[in-house]
């Protein structure tokens, strides 16, 4: 099945198993309703996040990418999330030479506790990519693609 | 490779909002799937039988459940798989209740959602590799962070568990709260002589290292193996040789140091024993009170000492302990009523906390037992209890209910009556609650045999009138406003998390809610675990309690660390990362950003390439990101598999 036409876009968040697919799940069990567009990949640590993994969504039609986990010195693993925010950090500096928005790229904290919180990024994050619209089609066999086909 | 798709309806949870049914026939569109269906409760047995007369009937070689959270049946569909006879690591779920059927309106987009997350979870087990799990070994000693009634019961099950036990506390003594309550409800029994015994037992059990004026410092490590390092504060009174005489304290000149034990309410000396029953009962100096350590200038405790252990140059000391798990029962503290101006703010001598109440009727207390004013020292005869302080107040961040005010206001009343049997207690309470066995009816006798007036309301501000105080309200069962002339006010203070909690949590590494108490696993069928293995609660750090819940918590905790230390080894989490031989350049990038020190670099025919110790892995995958080679690789993270979950939501 294929997006939702007209009423949903493409959302990948990448989140932690620890902090914020907790969270998740503590918003699931309070019933805080969301938008729908978000699809999670869970992975044990924001620290696991490969940058390119952001840049190959967006290439793949990605509209948004939202990234999650643990609040800074709360990392389950220690440290992970603090490479994690300096990858992201280079990454979203990066973005504009891709010709993506920055706008559709963010990432945040959220415990396992904070489901509120957790629904409200959630809630932000889709409407500010809905009011970005979808992202232009990248053209096939571009330069950034085969840099990209070979770094991935 | 034979994939098997199960939706679960988890009666009407997902099937209410997710058309299950649809799902199973989108899954079967997904590559190598050769069977998918819907299933009542995939988690019943039924469900799991039919799961594996699928896995044996279709040959599947793995399994994708789409149903709750990974954390809430993870553990029990892996079983479920290594029943059918496949390797438990040839699983995934789709998480189609909690991130989809309960937080989505829209059938249609929830449906569309459910399938995709099926997708992802199907091409990720495509790329999954059988795992076997390793094994290491633990040490079997466990740490009790906090000696309150929770911490003692924990330890003393613990050590009679026949378990090395090192009990940390902040104080100079352990005993916690309760040690400072007169009586406990519903029985009136004396506090002390329950609690006494057990201190005791604690200091004379060979099993239980005690560190009090000790606080955590740092842990590391993982379940079985923790590191924790203890930070035994001075006391300036070396312990080894102070036999709790208390000399020292009766020739101390500073008599007017606050008196911490005693809730500010009295006044001790510089050199201090808490309390008589103190465990361990050792003196400690109050360095901001000394005068020695202040000004330089006295020593009349070093004179005094017969055994010499007054020692003004002692520093904090380290010390490290190694044990397999931690039990964290840190309690709760009083919430601080100032903030609130129409109780006075804390500027009227005799509104007072419970606790302080608690401090007056107790007969080692300040005033050995004898209810008297702060200001003027004389008996009250009105006294005005007030509930909810601190409880069940949106305004000042506190809507929880601290569970045990309506309680121990009540047994302040009885026991007022007990020692002024001329007074007259009123109460002012919003709800009374009093769940628990015997706990109504002791309301009940606080009201009819004690005579205690309840009234329904709350108070809008205490005045001082004439050395008394004229305390207003509403009655909001007869609707009108009421005054009472009083001669002491008691605030029913309640409980909010014990200070420095959401710190010793991130030492901890565990979670903790809005208020800073700690979060327990689960909270029906996990409430003394937490989420980090190895961690467990106790008491009221998770929560405000009672003492019997605070004993259950402690004993439930101490039964969960000896059911953990009942085998000797632990089986390791199998996915963790390796190293692609071929791949390694020997750069130790992932060397330089493994938290936990597991790789190490080798020599592999004369080239330097990286190893992982797979014991001391904890599968974060930060190695993973940081290879320039993709040499090294997260098992069942793999770059592959997170790119190909990629892939599957965004095909273009």
């Amino acid at each position: 099945m294929s997006v939702l036409e007209g009423k949903e876009l493409r959302i990948i968040g990448f989140l932690c198993n620890w902090c914020s697919y907790g969270g998740a799940d503590t918003a699931g069990v309070g019933r805080f309703t969301q938008p729908t567009d978000l699809r999670i990949i869970k992975l044990p640590c924001t620290g696991r996040i490969n940058p390119l993994f952001v840049v190959r969504a967006f290439l793949n039609g990605a509209d948004g990418v939202l990234v999650s986990g643990c609040h800074p010195r709360d990392c389950h693993y220690t440290a992970g999330n603090f490479y994690a925010r300096r990858r992201l950090e280079v990454l979203r500096s990066l973005l504009p030479v891709m010709g993506i928005e920055p706008a559709r790229f963010e990432y945040t904290w959220v415990s396992a506790s904070e489901g509120q919180r957790w629904r409200t990024v959630v809630q932000k994050f889709t409407e500010q990519i809905h009011g970005l619209g979808p992202i232009p089609a990248f053209k096939s066999g571009t330069c950034l693609e085969a840099c990209l086909g070979t770094a991935i | 490779m034979n994939i098997g798709v199960f939706v679960c309806h988890c009666g009407s949870n997902i099937a209410g909002t997710v058309d299950t049914v649809a799902v199973a026939k989108a899954a079967l569109a997904y590559p190598e799937v050769v069977f998918a269906t819907d299933t009542m409760y995939a988690c019943s047995e039924p469900g799991q039988a039919g799961i594996i007369e699928a896995v044996q009937k279709y040959e599947l070689d793995g399994v994708v459940v789409a149903s709750c959270t990974p954390r809430m049946h993870e553990a029990t569909f892996r079983r479920t798989v290594e029943r059918a006879g496949l390797n438990r690591y040839m699983f995934e779920m789709a998480n189609i209740r909690e991130h989809v059927s309960w937080i989505g309106k829209d059938k249609d987009a929830n449906t569309n959602k459910a399938a995709e997350l099926v997708h992802i979870a199907v091409e990720k087990l495509r790329r999954n590799t059988e795992l076997t799990a390793g094994e290491f070994t633990i040490n079997k000693r466990v740490m009790v962070i906090g000696g309150g009634v929770a911490g003692i019961q924990a330890a003393l099950d613990c050590a009679d568990g026949g378990l090395e036990v090192v009990l940390v506390e902040r104080e100079p003594s352990i005993g916690g709260k309760m040690s400072k309550l007169d009586k406990t409800f519903p029985t009136v029994d004396c506090s002390s002589c329950i609690l006494g015994p057990r201190m005791v037992d604690i200091a004379q059990n060979p099993n239980i290292t005690l560190y009090t004026l000790s606080e955590v410092e740092s842990v590391d490590g993982f379940v079985g193996n923790f590191d924790v390092k203890v930070r035994r504060k001075a006391a300036y009174v070396d312990w080894t040789l102070c036999t709790g005489c208390g000399e020292c304290a009766a020739k101390c000149p500073s008599k007017k140091t606050p008196d911490r034990f005693n809730e500010f309410i009295g006044k001790t000396t510089a050199i201090n024993i808490p309390f008589p029953q103190a465990i361990p009962k050792k003196a400690s100096i109050n360095a901001a009170a000394c005068l020695m350590l202040t000004k330089g200038k006295c020593g009349a405790c070093v004179k005094a000492c017969p055994a010499g252990a007054i020692q003004f140059k002692q520093e904090d000391e380290i010390v490290t302990e190694q044990v397999g798990a931690v039990i964290v029962a840190t309690g709760y503290d009083l919430f601080d009523f100032t903030q609130y101006g129409e109780y006075g703010g804390g500027r009227y001598p005799d509104v007072i906390t419970s606790m302080q109440y608690e401090r007056l009727l107790s007969a080692s207390g300040p005033t050995e037992g004898h209810i008297k004013r702060p200001s003027d020292g004389k008996e009250p005869k009105d006294i005005v209890f007030i509930q909810c302080v601190g409880s069940r107040d949106k305004s000042i961040g506190r809507p929880y209910c601290s569970g045990f005010c309506c309680m121990y206001t009540a047994k302040q009343t009885i026991l007022t009556k007990d020692h002024l049997p001329e007074s007259q207690s009123y109460v002012f309470y919003m709800d009374i609650r009093s769940p628990g066995k015997g706990y109504d009816e002791f309301i009940r006798r606080a009201m009819e045999e004690y005579g205690a007036r309840y009234i329904r309301g709350r108070v809008s501000a205490i005045q001082p009138k004439n050395g008394r105080y004229l305390i207003k309200g509403v009655n909001t069962l007869m609707g009108d406003q009421v005054e009472i002339e009083a001669d002491l006010v008691v605030l029913a203070v309640g409980a909010e998390a014990a200070k420095g909690a959401p710190q010793l949590a991130e030492k901890l590494r565990i979670s903790y809610d809005t208020y800073g108490f700690y979060m327990e696993g689960h909270p029906k069928l996990k409430p003394v675990e937490t989420n980090t293995a190895g961690i467990y609660l106790a008491g009221s750090c998770q929560g405000p309690k009672d003492i019997p819940s605070s004993v259950a918590q402690g004993g439930a905790a101490a039964s969960k660390v000896l059911g953990l230390f009942s085998k000797d080894k632990l089986a390791s989490d199998p996915q963790v990362s390796s190293v692609s031989l071929q791949r390694c350049i020997g750069c130790a990038k992932c060397q330089s950003v493994c938290p936990f020190g597991a790789i190490e670099m080798t020599q592999f025919r004369g080239m330097t390439k990286a190893s992982v110790i797979a014991t001391v892995c904890q599968g974060c995958g930060n190695c993973t990101s940081a290879c320039p080679q993709g040499a090294i690789q997260l098992s069942h993270f793999t770059d592959n598999q997170i790119l190909a979950e990629v892939h599957a939501l965004c095909p273009y």
